[in-house]
């Protein structure tokens, strides 16, 4: 319950946030954070209450712009009726990738190896194919209108977001509390005793990859209403799936606030250092390595895992004491 | 279509472009047969070589194939250094940890080398870069042929070292059984390195052969990655035969796809078979274990 109380009050700070203010750096701001705390919950459900590291989530990412663009522009369909199919094909090609990877055993670096091959598959196929306009990629015709999810200020889409980012911490606040979180932390946590008490794990990891899918292509089809424009590269390539899985974990991957910490820190170290040393092209990915190499290195559980060993320290340890129960998402350790 | 006068020039150009798949594949295998690890960072590191090799012509004036005594010892220091100063102690003993630390590396080379050469496509001018030898009905480029030996010469060097020498014993021994080894008095860390920084020599002997008749871009490594993993899921993780026939056969597979299917949609065949070994036979052609 104290999981519900912080979503909510976290929902109501933001949008508060969102009202309060008229400048449009500041939305901007709030819009761009709260769109790469959405992937990046995405990711956690998948890497971090499940263990299983995706090196790919571009693939579903992608796969939900493209058909949220192609819904509208070749199926004619409103924005708001496009939404759930994009949402509802992501989720199916998260189904299909982990039926073939979870059927056949992958774990580990095989899974991460399979899962950059399938985006990198995809994003071919999206050169080579007409419906997605090959290389050229595909415009989505402005239309401003909240009745076309495409809102006149900047306000509306961080209400969307926020909307969206409030499904994905209610998701994983649930999978902290849930049978079927449980028995998803049990399998990333140890797979063989998770079998021998009865857990089956290729359908738990088959529904925490549907899950984790479909929110990562809420991201895509996000992201193609507000940039209205989509092509292979930005959807399949590398550089999304990075995004996701480096706020995951510099925030904390298999807890519920730690991918939007992450997403928040990493979004303004990413202004700071603009600010400080100009539009120098890669400066922003070189700064998400180093914090990702650091982090790793010397914070292995995340910036929120420093968070709780100090209040560990000062509180005698009592508090994470009550957190067992298998929900408290740890982050696997030795 | 199907006739010998098409087919046998695309074979040779795969099996030329499959030799320095090859040497890329077999630094792979190296570090991942010793370190157990997968090294995300090894397209940025070829990347770096690429760089080096280009720095050297252009500032220098240093011939690329001349400049391996340069290269090659300097990406194994680099590789050396990295594993030490870096991949070693981020690591804390999990796997997860080392594949996303080589990732973070691989993003910080990425982009480093787009901030200092942006992203344009560079490449060089040697007077041989035009050559053709006439091989049958074949024509292949000068530089190609250079790299398919070089290549093969470079392999040999490595396979040699590691079943001939001290150290390749040393390394064995680590790959097979670290704690024993470990009693043995070898030191592991340091054998560790070694192999990270021979892996990467390896790619400072790829980027020699290969600048002639290629060309460098921050993102010139993804290219290289994913077929040098698909060759060593291919032949089997920690397999040296494997990663030597595996990248020849995909130097081909790639060749002919092109021929077949356009030069976009003919990458596809090497993916599909990526994911296909991944899926039915992930201990690779020559893999030990099931």
């Amino acid at each position: 319950m104290r999981d519900l109380a912080g979503i909510a009050v976290f929902a109501l700070a933001v949008a508060a946030a969102a009202f309060a203010s008229d400048s449009g750096v500041l939305l901007n701001g709030l819009m761009m954070t709260l769109y790469a705390a959405l992937l990046a919950q995405a990711w956690n459900v998948l890497g971090g209450y499940g263990g299983q590291f995706s090196f790919g989530h571009a693939l579903f990412f992608g796969t939900g712009a493209y058909v949220q663009v192609i819904a509208q522009v070749s199926g004619g369909l409103n924005a708001w009726v496009a939404l759930p199919i994009a949402v509802a094909a992501s989720a199916s090609v998260g189904a299909a990738v982990g039926a073939l990877t979870f059927r056949y055993g992958l774990k580990g670096s095989y899974f991460a190896l399979v899962t950059l091959a399938f985006a990198e598959v995809f994003r071919i196929l999206a050169v080579s194919v007409d419906f997605t306009g090959g290389g050229v990629g595909m415009m989505l015709p402005l239309r401003e209108s909240a009745a076309n999810l495409q809102f006149g200020s900047r306000r509306g889409f961080v209400l969307l977001a926020l909307g969206f980012v409030v499904v994905a911490l209610l998701l994983t606040a649930w999978l902290r509390s849930s049978r079927f979180g449980a028995r998803l932390q049990a399998v990333r946590d140890n797979e063989d005793a998770a079998r021998a008490v009865g857990v089956d794990p290729f359908g738990i990891k088959l529904g925490a990859i549907v899950l984790s899918g479909a929110l990562m292509g809420a991201g895509g089809a996000f992201y193609v209403q507000v940039f209205q424009y989509i092509d292979p590269g930005i959807a399949f390539g590398p550089a999304t799936s990075v995004e996701a899985l480096v706020a995951a974990i510099v925030g904390g991957m298999g807890t519920l606030w730690g991918p939007v910490l992450g997403a928040a820190v990493l979004h303004a170290l990413a202004e700071a250092t603009r600010n400080l040393f100009g539009q120098l092209p890669g400066l922003n990915m070189v700064v998400y390595g180093v914090v990702l190499v650091l982090i790793v290195t010397f914070l292995p559980r995340g910036l929120s895992g420093v968070g709780r060993s100090v209040r560990d320290a000062l509180g005698g340890g009592r508090r994470s004491a009550g957190g067992g129960g298998g929900g408290d998402g740890e982050p696997r350790d030795g | 279509m199907l006739s010998f006068d098409v087919l046998f020039p695309s074979v040779l150009n795969g099996l030329t472009t499959g030799a320095v798949y090859a040497l890329v594949a077999l630094g792979l295998t190296l570090i991942y047969g010793v370190l157990h690890i997968v090294n995300f960072a090894h397209g940025a590191a070829l990347m770096v070589a690429l760089y080096a090799v280009y720095l050297l012509k252009t500032g220098l004036g240093i011939d690329p194939y001349l400049a391996a005594p340069i290269v090659v010892p300097g990406m194994f220091a680099l590789g050396y250094a990295l594993q030490r100063g870096v991949i070693g102690r981020a690591s804390h003993g999990k796997d997860e940890n080392i594949l996303l630390v080589t990732l973070g590396l691989s993003i910080v080379l990425e982009n480093l080398a787009l901030m200092a050469f942006k992203s344009d496509t560079r490449t060089i001018d040697t007077p041989y870069t035009l050559e053709v030898v006439p091989i049958g009905p074949a024509m292949i480029a000068l530089p190609k042929l250079v790299a398919f030996g070089g290549a093969l010469a470079a392999s040999a060097v490595l396979l040699w070292i590691v079943s001939r020498t001290d150290l390749g014993r040393a390394i064995r021994a680590v790959a097979k059984e670290k704690q024993g080894a470990k009693l043995m008095g070898i030191d592991v860390e340091h054998v560790y390195a070694m192999s990270y920084g021979i892996g990467l020599a390896c790619l400072g002997a790829a980027a020699c052969v290969l600048l002639p008749a290629y060309y460098v871009n921050p993102q010139v490594g993804g290219g290289f990655v994913l077929v040098a993993f698909t060759i060593v899921v291919l032949g089997g993780m920690g397999s040296f035969a494997g990663a030597l026939v595996g990248g020849l056969l995909i130097g081909v597979v790639e060749s002919l796809g092109g021929l077949f299917l356009g030069e976009s949609l003919g990458q596809i065949g090497i993916f599909a078979i990526f994911i296909a070994v991944l899926l039915f036979r992930p201990q690779g052609l020559f893999g030990a274990r099931a």
